[in-house]
């Protein structure tokens, strides 16, 4: 048992640190009003920012994005936990990075697609050159995701596509959809499910903007009709896009902004030293303290169960109802961040950003609404302890 | 970074796990709970043969030579059995005191007794104001007398002190200046004239006690770390008991989320397991996060004290996250066992009173965040 970290990753962290903060535009992280924990204000997903855009592929020069890929694909075959310290520093300071093309679609490429697929899209993907959303629910499917309507039909070489997607986090400033369509009608639901990429400039879709509790255009409605995708845009298998799918979403959940939990604690705490009431600092009212140490102690249990889950993956172990409690315990921690904040903060909690008085931006009051995307994105929190006690206590389904 | 046991660890855990198994079924944990004893002497000995007393003192004081990690392994296992009886006392608690503190001569013969079972020990610390941090608080007095120490005072909530044969008592030899400077442990012969002792029955049946001393003579002799040094000695051998506490709490956590989904499992209602309810399902998984949690957060402070490290913060994180984690895992797991677990007959008692026990000893989750915030600088 240890719990330091080795000379090559301090070393790494160090650089990783001294480069973001290099090559980002100063205050990069005081502007953001990212929250972390919550997708409802990932800068990525509501405009294209030529300064992020410049970062992103400065990362991408160094193999970055990537940095977990093999070799052979533009990745740094670096290890989970060097991944990891990436992606603590990276949230730490807020900065753009990784999105879904580099984290979800490249590896469910690398692990599922063809050799063919891999040549097409890889390459593309670590140079940061295309960017991907997420087709996957639709107004009739979002836990129950099997339960999909939209239709893949077969015309020659080609898929004619029609129906809906909803809560399209990003499909207004990315180049392709990565989607399910259901593609045999005549199955069990999650059995006739294919995954396919779709060109956003095909003819037929449609996207209209939504807007999110916090005020932000960050999700959208995706109508597709009569879109015609050639057959070699299918990953894999046709009929087989739910289990990749599956196997993609347990490391969707391995991404988990621990260090933007700690910088914004920092943030919060040192406005607590600085904010005074009566000649007294507020950090100095013992139920304050005694907040601001609960908030940090959970902090700390995110931290380990982040560390943990990239530790089993270097050594061959699957975390797949860890990733399951990561991702409760951080989108949990997440809620209980803003709120301490707000009610620590009192009135002032409740100014929203660019309001006279706001204190840090209106931050803590943007992720008080922001939050609530957490817990019930990428897998509610029940859905994720529905999967911890099944798949990981083995206890029986629910339908008896 | 590493967060596996070692080989020796694992087989420490697996071989603790399977006696405890077999030697301390819940009847027997139920018997002895409510004796005053509260231990069986023939597998006090049995442990001790098993060389568990010794483990982690060095070679050369005739324990095992493990690490305070080690220790911890061990303490888990007892943790997920139950196992009434003073070996908290007497290893962590008076073992690590001498270890820390006594003289060679103290060492050689009180922890080679120790370890080989021979010896049982009790730490008379608390006393009514129940303050853990605070050296003012010790009111209890050891006067210089004729060439002996005379201890006069009250302590309370003493763990072990009714089976000890000897108490380790923290007492104040200074009058002026910083409370602090002025604290000295002495060494007790617990059939010592003027020592009355009188066991209190607790919610975990753990055998906490009142000590009277009324002009208690000791050699001076019995002096353990010098004149006047004693309160950093045993705030280092707090921080010790407290991840060691932990310890036994993630047993005690895991021990109640296993019973409670195999439980979940085989009890059918409405003609379906329980187990496959949203509910019970819900709060199964809610227990994963609290067991494994504290796991981590424990481990991370047992490794650091056992390699030397400082680690005030994580001390203080671990009894804070863990403490409130046992409770909440064991109110989950009496929600999920309905009406059956409101029996002494049922085993799930028996953590449920040792999850607050755990939580309050050594301080609550509101002193250790004060603590918490403190390292943090705010």
């Amino acid at each position: 048992m240890d719990f330091r970290f080795n000379s090559q990753e301090e070393a790494f962290r160090q650089e990783v640190d001294d480069f973001i903060k290099r090559e980002l535009p100063t205050n990069w992280a005081e502007e953001s009003h990212y929250w972390p924990g919550g997708y409802g204000t990932i800068p990525d997903f509501e405009e294209l920012n030529p300064a992020a855009e410049r970062f992103r592929h400065r990362l991408a020069d160094k193999g970055w994005l990537t940095l977990a890929w093999p070799r052979e694909y533009g990745g740094a075959g670096r290890s989970n936990i060097e991944q990891a310290i990436f992606n603590e520093r990276m949230s730490y300071h807020r900065a753009p990075g990784p999105g879904v093309a580099t984290l979800i679609s490249g590896p469910t490429i690398l692990l599922f697609g063809s050799d063919e697929a891999k040549r097409e899209w890889l390459p593309k993907i670590a140079r940061a050159d295309i960017r991907f959303w997420l087709a996957y629910s639709e107004p009739n499917a979002g836990s129950d995701l099997a339960a999909i309507k939209t239709r893949a039909v077969e015309d020659g070489d080609d898929l004619i596509i029609d129906g809906q997607k909803t809560w399209s986090s990003g499909a207004h400033v990315s180049d392709f959809a990565w989607m399910l369509v259901r593609t045999d009608p005549n199955v069990a639901a999650h059995r006739g499910i294919s995954l396919v990429i779709v060109d956003n400039r095909s003819k037929g879709i449609t996207i209209r903007p939504m807007i999110n509790i916090c005020g932000f255009h960050s999700f959208n409605e995706v109508f597709f009709d009569n879109v015609r995708i050639p057959k070699r845009n299918i990953i894999g298998e046709q009929n087989r896009g739910w289990y990749y799918v599956m196997a993609a979403l347990d490391f969707e959940r391995l991404v988990v902004p621990v260090g933007g939990f700690k910088r914004t604690f920092e943030e919060l705490a040192q406005w607590a030293r600085e904010t005074k009431r009566d000649g007294k600092a507020l950090s100095d009212e013992p139920l304050i303290r005694d907040k601001l140490a609960d908030l940090a102690i959970d902090i700390e249990v995110a931290y380990m169960f982040f560390w943990q889950t990239a530790w089993m993956l270097d050594k061959g172990l699957v975390p797949n109802i860890e990733a399951s409690v990561l991702k409760l315990v951080a989108t949990q921690l997440s809620r209980k961040l803003a709120n301490t904040a707000v009610d620590v903060m009192g009135p002032y909690g409740e100014l929203e950003s660019g309001a006279e008085w706001a204190p840090l931006k209106g931050r803590m009051c943007t992720g008080y609404l922001d939050c609530i995307s957490g817990l019930v994105g990428a897998g509610t929190s029940e859905i994720q302890r529905s999967i911890i006690a099944i798949r990981g206590l083995g206890l029986p389904y629910t339908s008896g | 970074m590493d967060f596996g046991l070692s080989e020796e660890q694992e087989m420490l855990k697996t071989s603790a796990r399977d006696f405890l198994q077999k030697e301390y079924p819940k009847k027997l944990v139920r018997q002895l709970d409510e004796s005053d004893e509260g231990y069986s002497p023939e597998l006090w000995r049995k442990m001790a043969e098993l060389g568990w007393m010794g483990l982690p003192f060095p070679e050369k004081y005739g324990g095992g030579g493990g690490s305070f990690l080690d220790l911890v392994v061990l303490l888990e296992a007892m943790g997920y059995n139950v196992v009434p009886g003073p070996f908290f006392s007497t290893v962590v608690l008076g073992g690590m005191t001498i270890l820390a503190a006594g003289n060679e001569g103290q060492k050689k013969s009180l922890l080679s007794e120790v370890a080989s079972g021979k010896l049982i020990f009790s730490l008379a610390l608390t006393e009514p104001s129940v303050k853990y941090d605070d050296a003012a608080s010790v009111k209890t007095t050891a006067t210089a007398r004729d060439g002996k120490y005379v201890i006069n005072g009250t302590k309370l909530f003493v763990l072990d002190a009714n089976v000890a044969d000897y108490l380790l008592c923290v007492a104040k030899t200074k009058a002026t200046g910083k409370p602090e400077n002025g604290i000295t442990i002495f060494l007790v012969d617990s059939k010592t004239l003027g020592i009355k002792c009188t066991l209190l029955k607790t919610l975990a049946r753990d055998k906490q006690c009142e000590v009277l001393f009324d002009n208690v003579a000791v050699p001076k002799e019995n002096m353990v770390g010098g004149l006047n040094r004693g309160w950093q000695i045993i705030q280092d051998v707090l921080q010790k008991a407290i991840v060691a506490k932990c310890a036994e709490m993630v047993g005690g956590a895991q021990a109640a989320l296993d019973m409670a989904v195999a439980y979940a499992k085989e009890r059918v209602q409405f003609n379906r397991p329980i187990g496959s309810f949203q509910a019970i399902q819900h709060y199964c998984a809610n227990m994963v996060s609290d067991v494994d949690g504290s796991r981590f957060v424990t481990y991370k402070a047992a490794w650091k004290v056992s390699e030397g490290l400082p680690a005030t913060m994580d001390v203080a994180i671990a009894k804070a996250w863990t403490g409130a984690a046992y409770s909440r895992v064991t109110l989950l797991a009496h929600q999920i066992f309905g009406a059956v677990g409101f029996t002494m007959d049922h085993d799930l008692h028996l953590y449920y009173r040792r999850a607050k026990a755990g939580e309050i000893m050594f301080g609550d989750g509101a002193f250790q965040r004060a603590i918490v915030a403190h390292e943090l600088g705010l």
